[in-house]
This record gives C-alpha cells, structure tokens and sequence, in this order.
C-alpha cells in the first residue's frame, strides 16, 4: 500500500523526517508518535502535496512525485483540525466532496447517503454543522474521507477531543472500514494503547525517524511478561530474592514488579517460551514457597516504545 | 452484515435487509469536472443558491436595485417615443458603481474567506484538483456572477430599446460595445476583491477592505482630478484615472468602446493613452490571478 525509500523532509530549521524507510500492507496500520514527530509531515508527503527533499515514496503503487492526482483520487483524508463550514448540512457539505473527487451528481448524492449512514449519522444529517457535538463532527469529517470510496484512508488523530465513549465508536468504526469497506487505513495518534486494540500493525516514528515497525501481534505477544509471587518461609525469610537468585543462575533475568503499593514482592519476567512457566513452577516448588500468582502481563505498547534502547529496564524498575 | 430475521411462517415477508457497505465501481471523473463543479457551487453560492435564505437577501436585493433603473429607462423610452435611450450601455455600470461594489465586497469574501477560515482548504487539495484549479473556479465564478450582475440591466436596456422600436444596428453596437466593458469590469472587480479577501479569513475585514479600496481610490482620484481640471491643467486628468478600477473601465470604453467619459470635462485618454490603460487593466487582472496562486500555494495542507 505505501512504501518509503530513505524519506527525508528538511525545512530551513528542521528535519521532520530523516531518511525513513517503512513498508505498509493492507489492513489498518497506526503511525505512532509524538507531537511534532514527522506524522503530518508523511501524510502530505504521501498525497503528493509537498516534495520530500531526498528519497522515494509509492502509495498504491503510484509515485508521490510524479503521479500526486492519481493518488489523491485514489485515497481519502481527514485533517485534524476542524474543517467543516458550520452554515451547511452534512448532506450537502459531503455530496460537495463527492463532487470534488470526480463522482458525478446522482452518484455523489447517493454515496452521500451511503456513508453517512455507515458512521452512524441519521436524521441530524440535514442540519447544519454548526449545531453538531464533537463526536458528530468527526463522524462528518470521517465520512467526506470515504464517500468516494477510497482504496486507502489517512486520517489523522481521528479520537481527538472525543470523550471515552466517543473514542471508542471511532476506534471500533476505524477497524469497520477495513473489516466490513475493505479499504484500507492509516491512523495517526500519539496514544498508543488506542492503535494496540484497533491497528494489524504498528510504525513507531519519533523525530523524523522509524524506531519500529512491526505488527501489533508482534508487539504484544511473541515476548509475554510474567508477572509472579510467592510466600515467604522460615528457611526463605525473603522468598522473592531466593526465587531471583534461583532464576538468574538458571539465566533468567527478572525485574521488581515496580513502586506500586502492594506491589514490592511481585518479580517481572520474560516468557521466551512454555518452558519458562514450568523453571519458575519448578523452581517455587524446590524452594518449598508457595506461589501467590503468575499471570501474563500483556505488553502494552508504551512499553514497547521505551524498549528501544535498555530504557524499559529502568522504566519498570521505578514504576513505570 | 446482512441480518435476517428468521422466518416464522414460510411466505410471511418479514426480512430486514442491511445491504452493508457497497463499493463504487461507477465513473470518476477527475480534474476538470471538479474545477466545473466548484465553479458551479460558488456561482451559485454568489447569489446564495443553495445556502440559508438569509444569505440570499442581500445579493438578490443588489441584483434587483441593478435592474430597476434600467426598466424605468426602458419605460421612459417607450412611453415618451424617444429617439435614443437616456443612458448609454457603457454609462450604466459606471452609474451604478456604488451597486456593483458593494456586492463584490460582499460576495467576494464570501467566496474564499469561508473556505480559509473554517480549514476547509485542505480538504480541497487532499482531492485531485491542485491550486490552480481551485484559484481558477473561484475567480471565474465571482467574475461570472459579476458579469451577470451587470449584463442583465444592459439586456433589458436592449430589449427595451427594440420594444421602443429605435435603431436595430446603432443599438446592437451600443450593447456589444456595453458588454465588453461590462466583462472587463467583472474580471477586474473580482480580481481585486479575490485578492483583498483572500488575505484575511475574517468575512467581516474583507468585505471592509474591499469597499475601502474602491470607494477612497474612486474618491482620491476623481477629487485629484477635479482639482487638476479646475487649475486648468486638464492634460493630467487622463492619467490621474489610471489609478482607480472605475476610472480604469472608464478610460478604456472611452479610448475603444465608444463611451463618452465621465472624467471631469469629459477629458477621457486619448487612444496612446487608451492602450496604457488597457495595459494596467491587463496586467491588473493577471496580477491578481498571481497573487491568488501564490497565497494558495502557501495555504497547502
């Protein structure tokens, strides 16, 4: 769907994305970031509407170069600022979009209806945008992106501004555009936890450049965190350091389970494999403790994004 | 997604059907049918069609004030039998300039001013039109709708006059001669007022710029010029109108178009001085046309 070639974007004072390389398949990827990381940046690059200053890029196969209008035919995008005139209804400001992506009159006008039904807007669609809550807006802004049914979808910090409730009627209506329209997506946030439950694949950028890139499966199952905790006995006054000690001789290496109240006893470690649960059974057991608990920790993606350089070590070690 | 409701009864027609999401497979027809769509909507949107009735009160009352004197005129000839028309074609506009400004400075911010100030732009080129496109609608519809607003009172003047039964081919001249003015005049006004409200999102500070800049380069200009024909130096009047849009018209249907001037004395150029006018006309229009691409250029994503 879209790939980059060592993608630079220098403006006079800074560098908003340094030599990025990133592939994207189909299916719902999230372009993960913090302010000012390089996102917006990409996206214009990849519609073809500001030159990149070294380096290549393709979406759907067409370069950003040379064939910017075939791709923005081709691929639907909401901002994320606000952009919708508040003196107009739904209907009409979107059957206008429709038109200004090629789609003739009768054509625009029923597709029109078509997808403002599918982001849940009904009855409200006939009156003007000035009266419309947040969530309402963003549905509109999300519906001007689809109506002329696009192959491929950016959008841009689409759960801004929404409440809980809201964020996840986007987030679900995200995942529906690519499981029930077959289009395809790009979603940008700075929250992570939001693209683990909605995203098949994650790009991590920061600074203008990729930190990771992989699937969201990848992120959070492959490598398991176990967290475990045992008694104390008379032979073990301090059953969680013998269990430790055990633990790295066998060559495992294990964490305190953080600052949190209550929870100074629990020890962190990473599942490789099956084998690993019956070492720590195992092990308990030799040491005649009892096992409290040992539950699957399930990575979240925040921690993931510090695991890049041995920072994790000390984001779990105080609390993180 | 398609849900259906068990059937109870065999032949009871109690289905729901959700058709879910349907793809579009039909015609796309790209660039120039946008940039014809855009030209349309803003058309329309110059007279208020398809927007809030409150939008229309004023650019239809503008249009209505523009052709009443016109069918007064028309009336005035016919019932009196009179030899020619009480105004010429090309005089008309010039009369009404007050009119004509005041709906450029209105309808012209609210062309582009929207458009900046509610970030709408983006969405614009996030499609396959690209600036010039989108410059190009826009001027052609305000400069369109300007036409149409000062066409209409020359038609019914014409039409009049043939009622009345004057000349066919002294009158026919004298309303061609009226519409080309009257065209020149739209693609100057909507230029400039283009350019004045793409400026400031702010509909507000547009429409005041645009009538400040008409009406004190009127005022300044045809003040200087009274003065200069009152010192009886009235060789300065011709080039002291090269610096008003009115006078400008005025200058150029005085050289080509056959009008009388309506400089003081009727001191109107002379034809070198008729080609330096149409020369400012130009470059106006085309710099403005300039102006317009460089400001949207900018205004990208």
């Amino acid at each position: 769907m879209i790939a980059t070639e060592s993608l630079s974007k220098r403006y006079p004072r800074v560098t908003a994305l340094d030599r990025l390389s990133v592939d994207v398949g189909p299916g719902v990827t999230g372009l993960v970031g913090a302010n000012g990381a390089g996102k917006s940046t990409l996206i214009k690059i990849l519609l073809g509407l500001s030159p990149a200053t070294e380096g290549r890029a393709h979406v759907l196969g067409l370069d950003v170069a040379t064939e910017g209008a075939a791709i923005r035919e081709r691929v639907g995008y909401m901002p994320e600022h606000d952009c919708l005139p508040p003196d107009v209804s739904a209907t009409e400001f979107v059957v206008h979009m429709a038109r200004m992506s090629g789609l003739p009159p009768a054509a625009a006008r029923e597709r029109t209806a078509d997808t403002l039904r599918h982001v849940g807007l009904y009855e409200e669609r006939y009156r003007p945008i000035g009266g419309y809550s947040t969530g309402m807006k963003q549905r509109v802004k999300l519906a001007q992106a689809l109506v002329h049914d696009p192959q491929l979808v950016f959008l841009d910090e689409p759960t801004n501004g929404l409440d809980p409730v809201g964020r996840d009627d986007m987030l679900g209506l995200i995942r529906r555009i690519h499981t029930d329209f077959g289009i395809s997506v790009l979603v940008t946030s700075h929250l992570l936890g939001e693209l683990e439950r909605t995203c098949d694949h994650v790009v991590v950028v920061d600074g203008g450049k990729l930190l990771r890139s992989s699937s969201t499966t990848d992120f959070t199952k492959t490598t398991t965190t176990l967290a475990i905790e045992v008694t104390d006995s008379d032979e073990h006054p301090d059953g969680t350091k013998a269990v430790r000690e055990v633990l790295h001789a066998r060559g495992i290496e294990t964490h305190d389970g953080g600052g949190l109240p209550g929870a100074g006893h629990i020890l962190l470690l990473t599942a490789e494999s099956e084998d690993t649960y019956d070492l720590v059974r195992d092990t308990v057991a030799d040491l005649g403790l009892g096992l409290v608990r040992m539950e699957q920790r399930r990575h979240h993606i925040a921690e993931v994004f510090t695991d890049t350089d041995e920072q994790r070590k000390e984001a779990v070690g105080h609390g993180g | 997604m398609a849900v259906e409701h068990p059937l109870t009864q065999p032949g009871e027609q109690t289905r729901i059907h959700n058709i879910g999401y349907r793809t579009y497979d039909g015609p796309r027809l790209g660039r120039a049918y946008a940039r014809r769509s855009l030209y349309s909507q803003s058309l329309r949107g110059a007279y208020g069609l398809g927007r809030s009735v409150k939008s229309k009160i004023l650019p239809m009352l503008l249009f209505v004030v523009m052709c009443v004197p016109a069918l007064i005129m028309v009336a005035v000839a016919v019932a009196t039998k009179a030899k020619d028309l009480p105004v010429d074609y090309t005089r008309y506009a010039v009369i009404m300039q007050a009119v004509i400004g005041l709906y450029v400075a209105s309808q012209g911010p609210q062309a582009v001013s929207r458009d900046l100030r509610f970030k709408t732009v983006p969405l614009y080129f996030s499609r396959p039109i690209e600036t010039s496109d989108y410059v190009r609608a826009k001027y052609a519809a305000l400069a369109s709708a300007l036409f149409v607003l000062t066409a209409a009172p020359l038609i019914v003047l014409y039409v009049g006059a043939l009622l009345a039964k004057l000349d066919f081919a002294d009158q026919s001249k004298g309303f061609g001669q009226g519409l080309a003015s009257v065209a020149l005049l739209s693609l100057l006004f909507a230029g400039i007022a283009l350019v004045i409200s793409a400026v400031t999102p702010r509909r507000g500070f547009g429409i005041a710029a645009v009538i400040a800049a008409l009406t004190i380069s009127y005022g300044a200009v045809s003040t200087v010029q009274a003065i200069a024909f009152e010192r009886s130096s009235s060789g300065a009047v011709p080039w002291l109108g090269l610096f008003s849009p009115i006078t400008l018209i005025d200058g150029v249907q005085t050289a080509f178009l056959g009008a009388s001037s309506a400089f003081p004395g009727q001191v109107g150029p002379s034809s070198a001085q008729g080609l330096v006018y149409l020369a400012v006309v130009l470059a106006l229009i085309a710099g403005c046309y300039g102006l317009l691409m460089r400001r949207y250029r900018k205004a990208g994503l």
